[in-house]
């Protein structure tokens, strides 16, 4: 079978499941008696072997498969959870990722077996059930539990009810035989909603709502969730496990209004055969009462598999909320009608009043044009929280790895950012929590002796502010030793001692974004090679936004980081030189300023004014830029103050031209481009204007 | 010399541009559009022979001047000026500038001569070989090394 058209979907939903499992680990490994958690992580783990199974990679089935028979287990009551199998299951989440990386770049799982793994896995399980029989008798049979091996994957569990036909997967079926242990019934309910029926959802949901308060309900054909969208005809089938009689599920369902009639009917579970390791490989269970016309074990286990596989799971990928594409929708429409109107117009033309109704319509359409555009914008943000939920598994991660006790605590994960922005940021964010809890946090002793508490803190935080979207990685720790920084730039020649001595603690701090810089003594795996910041600083300026640093010493730092809300379209004040026409981004200028030519002062032979207590340094920009044509020398010069974090500067201009809206586009990758230069945008009349990218220039 | 026709097997169809007293041809596979010269946006601080950028239907696209590349005179611009749109890569559009486009030729592989690459010359490795046409040769440009290979130097 060609799967290769369904790559693209499993790859999406196997980083779905993949983060779920991390997150619910991460709770597992703090309630090991977390049921809820241990259901989803089953499930999720089910769900990924089967479509790995159905793409036919083997070997990410194979890992997932023996995963899932630790997680059954312990599912079943049957072993306890460990700190050791949550790490050997990390470890499988790991392997299971870069499968996936792989797949992503070359379709091929690649070769890596991760044997050490499985058998880790299949050890915990060995001991976790003997250890497990050994405390409580009554579980003698489970001995036996047949360890399944990877061949068995194909022919895993899983049977057919003739005639409710619905299959159960082999935990719905230790479900089943738990509650018949118990002393409680599974029955197959067949629904018949009466033809003239309007709501059969609805009526389903009632059905649905009356059985669940007599038990659980564990299986549905079709799903639930198609059930409630209405595709399936007037009948349904459910598997309810309770302790109630056939008469009073009977009774309850037939008291559903518009319900014509319910056929039920018990299941009864085989009890499970002893079985060695070999005929576990085929094993089949059929159920006595009613398979006649047994199945095949494997093409039912295959039923099962597309069943699971099928399952609507909210697609991620699409990520665009429906309001968004609505409101698209009706401005489209609104566009078609302010274009009719101009039809109409024109047909009318000869009337006196067509000029005041010409402007009207393109006032509409102006007022229609804008609202899409911000409806467009919309359409391309996406919550930062596809980029942080990795973070808490990495933060566990370093806390073992550091021997440090830290927390994690997110705020704002629904604020929305730029889809370009979003992919990213999180690298960037990444080497700065890294840092926080390399450097920022201090050992736990250290902190018992500072009177802090032990477990170290550190919070990331996103909120909007204005135009700008802010990030904070804050940590509790130690904060930035200034003194320590100096004399480390000091004794690796980065600055002088007398500059040293000159520099404010803002400008010292600042030298830690500087390439190849690192204050940690100890060069460690996790941080302190000095590639971190700098690069953290490159990444974020050509996102278009700006990073600062605060820091208390010993009470922690905070590392801000501002960014644009989008990157396709600006604000941007037009302005000329010679003939030539560039855009400044508004969001970074500051003011407008009229200077008298003679107001022009020299410091360090570098032009500078002052102006209102500051001294800003000019910058000529016709010089840098190389615009030749001469420029008539006047008394006035227009300056566009610009800034960039605290710094501020002069940027020397011939003309302005008024703000506009510009869509920024890039120049091609052929062409040098000077990183004076961000980009184009193309003007109303059809003439290109570049853009200057003020960090580069200031 | 032998048939201009398509052969059916290995011949290529190019477009045959000059530049100067020389001809050149370009494989049309990736010639995108030919447009006229129009209003070119200079770029500060760019290679030296990039002329800047145009707008060709909203699409922003760099412009050389195939002239300044080859270190031959400046372009003098006039009504036979043109500028090809050259697709390598999608989504990498790139403009080169012309003195004349003359017309659309056929030529099969087996008149196509390799050139020596003896010397380190820099202009040799910008062909893919010479074609011959009619009484005519035609230089074939090799537009990846036109267009990609400076752009490391110039860096």
């Amino acid at each position: 079978m060609d799967v290769s058209q369904y790559l693209e979907i499993f790859i999406d939903e196997t980083k779905e499941h993949l983060q779920s499992l991390n997150e619910q680990l991460l709770i597992l490994e703090k309630e090991p008696e977390n049921e809820d958690t241990i259901n989803e992580i089953f499930r999720s783990a089910h769900s990924l072997k089967g479509m790995a199974g159905t793409m036919g990679y083997k070997r990410m089935q194979r890992l997932t498969h023996d995963m899932e028979n630790v997680l059954s287990e312990i599912r079943a009551g049957k072993m306890k959870v460990k700190a050791e199998l949550v790490d050997v299951l990390f470890k499988g989440l790991d392997a299971l990722e870069s499968y996936l990386n792989s797949i992503v770049t070359s379709a091929d799982e690649g070769t890596e077996d991760n044997e050490d793994i499985i058998k880790n896995l299949n050890r915990i399980l060995d001991e976790g059930v003997k250890a497990f029989t050994q405390d409580a008798s009554e579980a003698k049979e489970e001995t036996s539990k047949p360890v399944v091996s990877a061949a068995a994957i194909a022919t895993a569990t899983a049977k057919e009810s003739a005639q409710a036909d619905i299959a159960l997967a082999d935990h719905e079926l230790r479900a089943v035989e738990k509650m018949t242990q118990e002393g409680g019934h599974a029955y197959s309910l067949t629904v018949y909603i009466q033809e003239s029926c309007i709501l059969k959802a609805a009526r389903a949901f009632l059905v649905f709502k009356a059985l669940e308060e007599l038990g659980d309900i564990i299986k549905s054909k079709p799903e639930v969730q198609d059930i409630e969208d209405e595709r399936f005809d007037l009948d349904f089938s459910v598997v309810l496990l309770t302790k109630e009689s056939i008469s009073k599920v009977q009774k309850v369902v037939t008291g559903v209004s518009e319900i014509k009639d319910v056929d039920i009917s018990e299941i009864i579970v085989p009890q499970r055969e002893h079985k060695d390791e070999t005929a576990s490989e085929t094993e089949k269970q059929e159920q006595k009462s009613l398979s006649k016309d047994s199945y095949n074990a494997k093409s039912a286990a295959a039923a099962a598999k597309q069943k699971e596989t099928a399952k609507p799971v909210v697609n991620r990928s699409v990520r665009v909320d429906i309001e968004k594409l609505d409101d698209l929708m009706n401005l489209v429409s609104e566009l078609i009608i302010a274009k009719n109107g101009l039809v109409s117009m024109n047909s009318t033309e000869t009337k006196s009043d067509s000029m005041g109704g010409f402007n009207e319509q393109i006032e509409y359409l102006e007022r229609i044009t804008t609202n899409l555009h911000q409806s467009v914008m919309k359409v391309r943000m996406v919550p930062i929280e596809s980029v942080v939920n990795r973070f808490p598994r990495m933060i566990r991660d370093l806390s073992k790895k550091l021997d440090k006790k830290m927390e994690l605590y997110m705020t704002g994960e629904d604020t929305e950012l730029d889809r370009t922005v979003i992919d990213e940021i999180g690298d960037p964010l990444m080497h700065l929590l890294r840092n926080a809890a390399d450097h920022g946090l201090e050992s736990n002793e250290e902190r018992m002796k500072l009177g802090k508490p032990e477990v170290g803190s550190i919070f990331l935080d996103a909120y909007q502010e204005g135009n700008n979207v802010v990030i904070e990685v804050r940590d509790d720790g130690s904060g930035i030793n200034v003194e320590k920084i100096k004399r480390k730039a000091i004794d690796k020649g980065t600055i002088t001692e007398e500059q040293a001595a000159a520099m404010t603690d803002k400008e010292i701090i600042d030298l830690l974004f500087r390439p190849s810089f690192s204050t940690a003594e100890v060069i460690s795996d996790v941080s302190g090679r000095g590639v971190g910041l700098d690069v953290v600083k490159t990444k974020i300026e050509t996102l278009g936004g700006s990073i600062e640093t605060k820091t208390v010493l010993s009470k922690g730092s905070n590392f801000i980081i501002r960014l644009p809300l989008t990157l396709a379209i600006i604000q941007a004040l037009m302005v000329e030189l010679g003939s030539e026409k560039y855009a400044i981004p508004l969001g970074s200028i500051e003011t407008i300023e009229n200077v008298a030519t003679k107001e022009i002062k020299y410091v360090q032979s570098k032009e500078v004014i002052h102006l209102r207590g500051n001294v800003i340094p000019l910058i000529r920009l016709n010089k840098i830029l190389d615009v030749t044509e001469n420029t008539k020398e006047t008394d006035d010069l227009t300056i566009v103050i610009v800034k960039k974090g605290d710094k501020l500067a002069g940027l020397v201009v011939d003309n302005l031209i008024g703000q506009l809206e510009i869509v920024i586009k890039s120049i091609g990758k052929y062409i040098n481009n000077s990183k004076m230069i961000s980009g184009a945008t193309i003007l109303g009349d059809g003439e290109i204007a570049l853009i200057l990218d003020v960090n580069s220039l200031v | 010399m032998e048939t201009n026709k398509v052969t059916g097997n290995d011949s290529k169809q190019y477009i045959v541009v000059t530049l100067g007293n020389e001809q050149f041809g370009i494989n049309i596979q990736y010639v995108d559009n030919i447009v006229r010269m129009q209003r070119i946006t200079r770029v500060p601080k760019a290679q030296s022979y990039f002329k800047g950028v145009i707008n060709i239907r909203g699409e922003i696209i760099p412009v050389m001047s195939l002239r300044l590349k080859f270190g031959l005179e400046p372009d003098e611009i006039n009504n036979a000026t043109r500028i090809l749109i050259i697709k390598l890569e999608p989504q990498a559009a790139i403009g080169i500038i012309v003195d004349e486009v003359k017309e659309v030729v056929t030529i099969s592989d087996d008149n196509v001569d390799k050139i020596a690459s003896s010397a380190n010359d820099e202009k040799a490795s910008y062909l893919a070989g010479v074609g011959k046409h009619g009484d005519g040769l035609i230089s074939l440009l090799n537009l990846s090394a036109v267009i990609i290979e400076k752009e490391v130097d110039g860096k």
